[in-house]
């Protein structure tokens, strides 16, 4: 039981999933506020707001431009949280794992339980803000269907990178560093709400190793009806963060958990 | 008898700090078996280590005649946790708790189901089956923690303190409870604080302190041949004076602790003859019982 032996994976993932999915649906109904508000403020105040002062952007109104970024930082946000604070209370505060790890179920099918489950609800806040971008007609294209899929997989990488937080954390309050340094800055570096040419080159250097710059590179082209370029590289990278995030993380609470 | 639960010099420290240091455990199949010892004593990790949750540095355990940790799940399948702490799912009722719980051993719906009015039944709480966690009290929420140790029908149950924090009623019911789960043929092994809790229920006991086995056998065993079969305690504010003076011709051996003498006897008359004669001492005779086998074996001091 090496700390760094390569993930050992199993299927009993899926009642701990099934868990989750039972504590979600009972408080479903504010989750569902919660997944909206926050996006659909944003996009609507300065899809407004900016978009009555900014006519066009990379060739569309301001808030489709804004819609495709709303949908990749919702997808973030949503996996974040439930990783860092959701998987913190699982894992420190209730001593869920502690129960579940007393049974036929290991360390590695938790910490993969973890990732999917933040990776489902941060599709569900995906397809949440999809309904009311396509319910306002700001995307027509079947093209944008494909978002479906890549909030999936958005939600995967930052599940992954934030277990690795979750690891680490000795109390709630470590969680705003990350949210300060990586989440915050990737918001406003990574092309939501302007395009990353209008930085600096430094930053657009930055900008263009940060896993939220791939995902928006790919959904803008998506929700305009546009096949994206480099569509390999994007997913490539969007994968190898999921990969090496998900085995950093396992490491660490091996570490922490299995001592 | 085939032992279900076989440890061999296993070995475990965290840092410079050796918190399992060369034991040696054979827990037979069918008897309740207590490991005993302070805080820090090395008992949570052993059975830690007997789980396969972790793993050690040096020696082996078996587990259901498993190798662990190596093949640790295929052997918690047929096992059952009693944590210290509690670790209830506090989003769900009392029947949902089962519910999930089942499912992480692989069973179905509908086979956990079948068992939940059982299990109910097994822990009194059979009128709380829709009753969210959060409103349990402690003995409730123990008794629940119990029954989803059940939920697959364990042959091996772990449990970890489990009366810690619970009133006498609530433990007298816990201890009832496990009587019968021995009874039924299953095997446990428990580590607790309290002597009587161990000396009613466990068939064979184990202390263990710093992180090895000091001792081992029956109740009955132990207290005869650890210690003198008799115990006189003295009290008072002249107790210790007294006790400078005169306990050593009448005691086999005593010990000062506040204002309590205990004066351990073969033969308590002659002591009690003294005791008479004398002004101001209250004292109680006793026989001797685990706790003061406790006591001696590791020591009167506190430990954290």
């Amino acid at each position: 039981m090496n700390h760094f032996s390569l993930p050992r994976l199993s299927l009993r993932f899926i009642p701990i999933w099934r868990r989750n999915w039972l504590v979600w649906r009972k408080v479903a109904a504010t989750s569902v506020i919660g997944h909206l508000a926050d996006p659909v403020i944003y996009m609507l105040g300065f899809g407004y707001g900016l978009g009555s002062l900014l006519p066009e952007m990379d060739g569309m109104s301001y808030m489709a431009f804004l819609a495709a970024g709303t949908v990749c930082y919702s997808t973030m946000n949503s996996a974040t949280f439930e990783a860092l604070y959701s998987g913190f209370a699982r894992m420190h505060e209730q001593r869920t794992w502690e129960a579940i790890l007393n049974t036929p179920v290991t360390l590695d099918d938790v910490v993969l339980s973890e990732m999917l489950w933040a990776a489902s609800k941060s599709l569900m806040a995906g397809i949440a803000v999809l309904l009311v971008i396509w319910l306002m007609g700001l995307s027509h294209s079947l093209l944008s269907l494909w978002m479906i899929p890549l909030a999936l997989l958005v939600g995967l990488t930052f599940a992954a990178l934030g277990l690795i937080m979750t690891a680490l954390a000795p109390s709630y309050d470590f969680f705003m560093y990350y949210f300060t340094l990586v989440v915050t800055p990737m918001m406003l570096l990574c092309g939501v709400f302007f395009p990353v040419t209008q930085l600096p080159e430094t930053l657009q250097m930055l900008a263009a190793i940060l896993p939220l710059t791939h995902a928006v590179d790919l959904a803008r082209p998506l929700m305009n009806g546009v096949a994206p370029a480099a569509v390999g590289t994007h997913l490539l990278a969007l994968c190898a963060y999921t990969a090496v995030g998900f085995y950093v993380a396992l490491v660490l609470f091996r570490r922490r958990l299995a001592r | 008898m085939k032992s279900v639960i076989r440890a061999r010099n296993l070995q475990k420290s965290y840092g410079i700090y050796r918190v399992v240091d060369g034991l040696n455990l054979d827990v037979q199949r069918g008897e309740c078996f207590g490991l005993l010892g302070p805080n820090g004593a090395g008992k949570t990790t052993t059975l830690r280590l007997l789980l396969g949750l972790t793993e050690p540095e040096g020696g082996s355990a078996e587990l259901l005649d498993l190798p662990v940790p190596q093949a640790a799940r295929e052997a918690r399948i047929r096992v059952g946790v009693v944590p210290q702490m509690d670790n209830l799912d506090p989003d769900f009722t009392v029947a949902e708790n089962l519910l999930v719980y089942g499912r992480y051993f692989g069973l179905r719906d509908a086979e956990i189901e079948a068992r939940i009015p059982d299990l109910l039944d097994f822990a009194s709480l059979t009128n709380k089956r829709d009753a969210r966690v959060p409103t349990l009290s402690g003995g409730m929420k123990r008794r629940l923690t119990l029954a989803r140790a059940l939920v697959n029908d364990p042959d091996v149950i772990f449990l970890d303190e489990p009366t810690t924090g619970l009133d006498p009623q609530a433990r007298h019911l816990i201890w009832q409870r496990l009587r019968e789960l021995t009874r039924q043929g299953k095997t446990l092994l428990l580590t607790t604080h309290f002597m009587d809790e161990a000396e009613r229920l466990c068939h064979r006991l184990a202390v263990m302190d710093n992180g090895r086995l000091i001792a081992e056998g029956s109740p009955q065993d132990l207290i005869s041949s650890h210690i003198e079969p008799q115990v006189v305690e003295v009290f008072g504010e002249a107790a210790a004076e007294w006790a400078y003076r005169h306990a050593a011709y009448f005691a086999d051996r005593f010990e000062i602790s506040g204002e309590t003498v205990f004066c351990y006897v073969r033969d308590a008359q002659p002591l009690l003859a003294e005791l008479a004669r004398e002004e101001g001492l209250r004292y109680l005779h006793r026989p001797a019982n685990l706790e003061d086998v406790f006591l001696k074996l590791t020591g009167r001091e506190m430990r954290e």
